[in-house]
């Protein structure tokens, strides 16, 4: 199990966890993000203290310190 | 196949309805465009400030059907009100005209996250046909998806298009026909059912609860919007058209079923994904891969060191734009109406009338349209900075700066726009989902060193400070523009943190944000969006900028005193006759008097005006600050725009037109003393008259702008009240503070 903050950008991590208030929750898992999902780390974004996601297809980016929500089960 | 004949619309029979929907960035607009033609009409949802467009089509068979673009949304389910329309709009209620058909956009390039919406909208039973869009993109790829099957799957008919490239459009055109004389075929109901006894007793549990005005009548319907009660309502929340008994139903159920360890937000999403990721690999032929050219892109532009590089010049370009660029266009307009004031003055005997046409209508028409240059300017660059994907990108550049403000990082556009001109900026907070980001962005923004007070930071400095170097290198004069600046911007961050903290306080939200792969513009909408806009300047904010300039003329010009009129009139007809007669030196100084005396009479009919006699009302207000009555008529007419003050100050020193360059007019201003011999301008006073403008909201167009923005004049009113206030404390600091501390 690692937090986001241990994903690096080009990871393809299994998401098994969102924690975090409900309508954040409700929308990640409505764009896809559904614990079960392969997410790959796209990049982090320095300036603006955001991670950008892939899951089905969409590019999502959240900010760095809410994404602490989300759980991963690392590869490797 | 042979489509069947479109039925005759019967006589009187309502015009059909469709509704144009999809998640955002799928080409939904560029569809509606596509769809509509020219004939769209923009106005705003009834409670809220989000655009509702609509517009007309005409069906291959010759019938004419009304299309409404629905906002985009990845979801019917809603945490606020601007996310309530979609299934206002889409479910036909709370107010909503019920469209006979959902045309819902789908990118093909996400199909599953996309064919959620669909599985949503098929559970309410409204009639739906997919636009498959962004085939193009998947060709380009090598991947393809079988439309027959996605068809069958669905049991909905899909058209393959590309928005941007207008394919298809006729093979949709005519679906939509098809669809609307047979709507049976395109409401198969819900796809998906849950799996689970339990979720199955939670729906019907909430769905007793569905109004029948809501559900129909029918127990699937109902159904379908007690999971979507269930998923969106929340204690609290911002949703407004929930009745109670729905908001009772669905929070105690939602209550019971976490106290029993279950998550039925989980459960219900879950459900829909599962459906389609049994059958996506049935409909797309080749695994989604990476959005390689898109990746590429974004490895440069959102690169660590390169990116905001980038992202800064392609700001410097559009703050380049709206500063300079639009001068020209601004020039030529103004020009314009310099002629046709002097036509009617040429034309028409002078009085009353004359002076209402020139100087209030044609005025105050001219300083509503000299506007366009800056907002088209602005919209053509939102639109391609939206279009292209790029705006999303600078929204995640500037997050974490703007954060710490509460502002959304997307207000960043607008808040630079505000350098430029407060009233395009005020326009460009569309940009931005959230009314309450919208509202804040709204109420800093004309904080922003505009162009507007430039003229009167120019005069004030060449008037009242030394054109010497500060500390042996730095010339005073410049450092204290870029002084002017800087102090405006932190006073607009400053008061964004205190706004965000207090008035306009929100929670705050969790940051979600797509990052739609980069594209080409799509010309057509650009340049729609721009008059869009344009004409929604002119025909509301423009009409409360005229009646303002007009009650601001009546200010400046009324009462009339007999005696002084007369005496004008006289001049004038000297002046005509001096006109006429041979050029030699003595009728040249004879004329040089006569307009200094008609200088000097404007200066004493401004003095005696309402204007004036409001400026001698408000000097005990004006005194702590360092102004006189004088100072206080060029304040009430910088309201009409700030530059106005210099012109205003002009007439009121007796000096007819002056500019901020004029040099008589910065020696009048140096030789202006008080009752007791002394200067009233001194460099304290200059300074505390800037800082003033850098903070007064001495704007009647920018109120207009927020009031056209907000729909209300709540705003508009907070706007002008605290910026006032705080102009008037800063002026009233530096005034009394630099004289305690021994400047004069």
């Amino acid at each position: 199990m690692s937090h986001t903050a241990n994903i690096r950008p080009g990871q393809i991590a299994r998401l098994v966890q969102i924690g975090g208030e409900r309508s954040f929750r409700r929308r990640l898992m409505e764009l896809g993000f559904l614990p079960g999902t392969s997410v790959r780390c796209v990049r982090r974004v320095g300036v603006g203290g955001l991670v950008e996601f892939e899951v089905r297809g969409g590019h999502i980016s959240l900010r760095a310190s809410e994404a602490v929500a989300l759980v991963f089960e690392s590869d490797r | 196949m042979n489509p069947p004949p479109a039925a005759a619309p019967a006589v009187g029979a309502r015009m059909s309805v469709v509704a144009v929907a999809g998640n955002p960035n799928t080409g939904k607009t560029t569809l509606f465009n596509r769809l509509t033609g020219s004939d769209q009409k923009v106005a705003n949802y009834p409670g809220v400030t989000v655009e509702r467009h609509t517009g007309r089509m005409r069906l291959p068979g010759g019938r004419e059907i009304s299309v409404l673009d629905v906002p985009g949304t990845y979801s019917l389910s809603a945490r606020s009100r601007e996310e309530e329309i979609a299934i206002h709009s889409i479910a036909g209620i709370d107010g909503e005209a019920s469209p006979d058909l959902v045309v819902l956009v789908v990118d093909a390039t996400q199909l599953s996250r996309n064919l959620y919406m669909a599985l949503q909208v098929m559970e309410l039973e409204v009639p739906l046909l997919v636009a498959l869009n962004m085939t193009d993109v998947l060709e380009a790829r090598g991947e393809s998806i079988d439309v027959e099957a996605l068809s069958r799957e669905l049991g909905a008919p899909v058209v393959a298009i590309s928005a941007l490239k207008g394919r298809g459009i006729d093979e949709l055109e005519r679906a939509i026909e098809r669809t609307l004389a047979a709507p049976e075929r395109a409401r198969p109901g819900a796809r998906w059912t849950p799996e689970s006894a339990e979720l199955r007793a939670d729906l019907d549990h909430v769905a007793a609860s569905i109004p029948a005005e809501w559900s129909r009548g029918s127990p699937a319907r109902a159904r379908a919007l007690a999971a979507w009660a269930l998923l969106s309502i929340d204690d609290p929340d911002e949703l407004r058209g929930v009745p109670d008994d729905v908001r009772r139903s669905a929070l105690a159920r939602r209550a019971q079923t976490t106290a029993q360890g279950r998550h039925v937000d989980a459960e219900i999403i879950r459900g829909r994904y599962a459906w389609i990721d049994a059958r996506i690999d049935s409909f797309v032929r080749s695994p989604a891969r990476a959005r390689s050219a898109t990746e590429r892109a974004d490895a440069i532009l959102m690169n660590p060191w390169l990116g905001f590089p980038i992202f800064l010049a392609v700001m410097g370009v559009v703050f380049m734009a709206l500063f300079s660029w639009a001068d020209p266009a601004m020039g030529i307009i103004e020009g314009v109406f310099d002629v046709l004031s002097g036509l009617v003055r040429g034309a028409m005997a002078p009085g009353i009338v004359r002076d209402f046409i020139t100087d209030a209508l044609i005025a105050g028409v001219g300083s509503v349209v000299v506007f366009l240059p800056q907002i088209l300017l602005l919209f053509l660059f939102i639109g391609i900075l939206e279009d292209t994907g790029y705006m999303a990108r600078v929204a995640c550049l500037m997050d974490r700066v703007m954060r710490t403000m509460g502002l959304n990082g997307r207000a960043f556009v607008p808040m630079l726009s505000g350098y430029a001109c407060a009233v395009p900026a005020i326009m460009a907070t569309r940009t931005m989902e959230r009314q309450r980001d919208r509202t804040l962005t709204m109420m800093v923004v004309p904080l922003m060193t505009c162009s507007a007070r430039l003229p009167i930071y120019t005069l004030m400095i060449g008037a009242l400070f030394p054109a010497a170097l500060f500390m042996g290198f730095a010339p005073t004069q410049a450092l204290l523009l870029v002084a002017m600046y800087l102090f405006s911007t932190l006073m607009a961050l400053a008061a964004a943190a205190v706004l965000s903290r207090t008035m306009l306080k929100a929670r705050s939200v969790p940051l979600i944000m797509e990052m739609p792969p980069y594209r080409r513009p799509h010309w057509a909408s650009v340049v729609r969006l721009m008059f869009q806009k344009a004409r929604a300047f002119l025909s509301e904010a423009g009409k409360v900028i005229l009646v303002c300039t007009v009650a601001l003329w009546a200010l400046l010009s009324f009462p009339k005193d007999s005696a002084l009129e007369t005496r004008r009139a006289e001049l004038v007809t000297e002046a005509a006759a001096l006109d006429e007669a041979a050029a030699t030196p003595e009728r040249d100084a004879e004329l040089e008097r006569v307009a200094a005396v008609q200088s000097e009479l404007d200066g004493q009919a401004l003095r005696g005006s309402y204007a004036g006699r409001l400026g001698h009302a408000i000097e005990p207000t004006i005194e702590p600050l360092g102004f006189d009555w004088k100072i206080g008529i060029g304040l009430i007419g910088a309201f009409a725009a700030r530059e106005v003050f210099v012109s205003t100050m002009g007439v009121v020193y007796g000096l007819g037109d002056a500019d901020e360059g004029s040099v008589t007019l910065r020696d009048r201003i140096r030789a202006e003393q008080r009752a007791n011999g002394a200067p009233v301008y001194t460099p304290l006073v200059g300074l505390s008259l800037m800082v003033f403008f850098a903070l007064a909201c001495q704007c009647m167009s920018t109120l207009a702008a927020v009031r056209r923005e907000t729909r209300t004049w709540r705003w508009p009113i907070f706007l002008f009240v605290y910026m006032t206030a705080l102009a008037w404390v800063a002026s009233f600091v530096v005034y009394q503070g630099g004289r305690l501390l021994g400047f004069s």
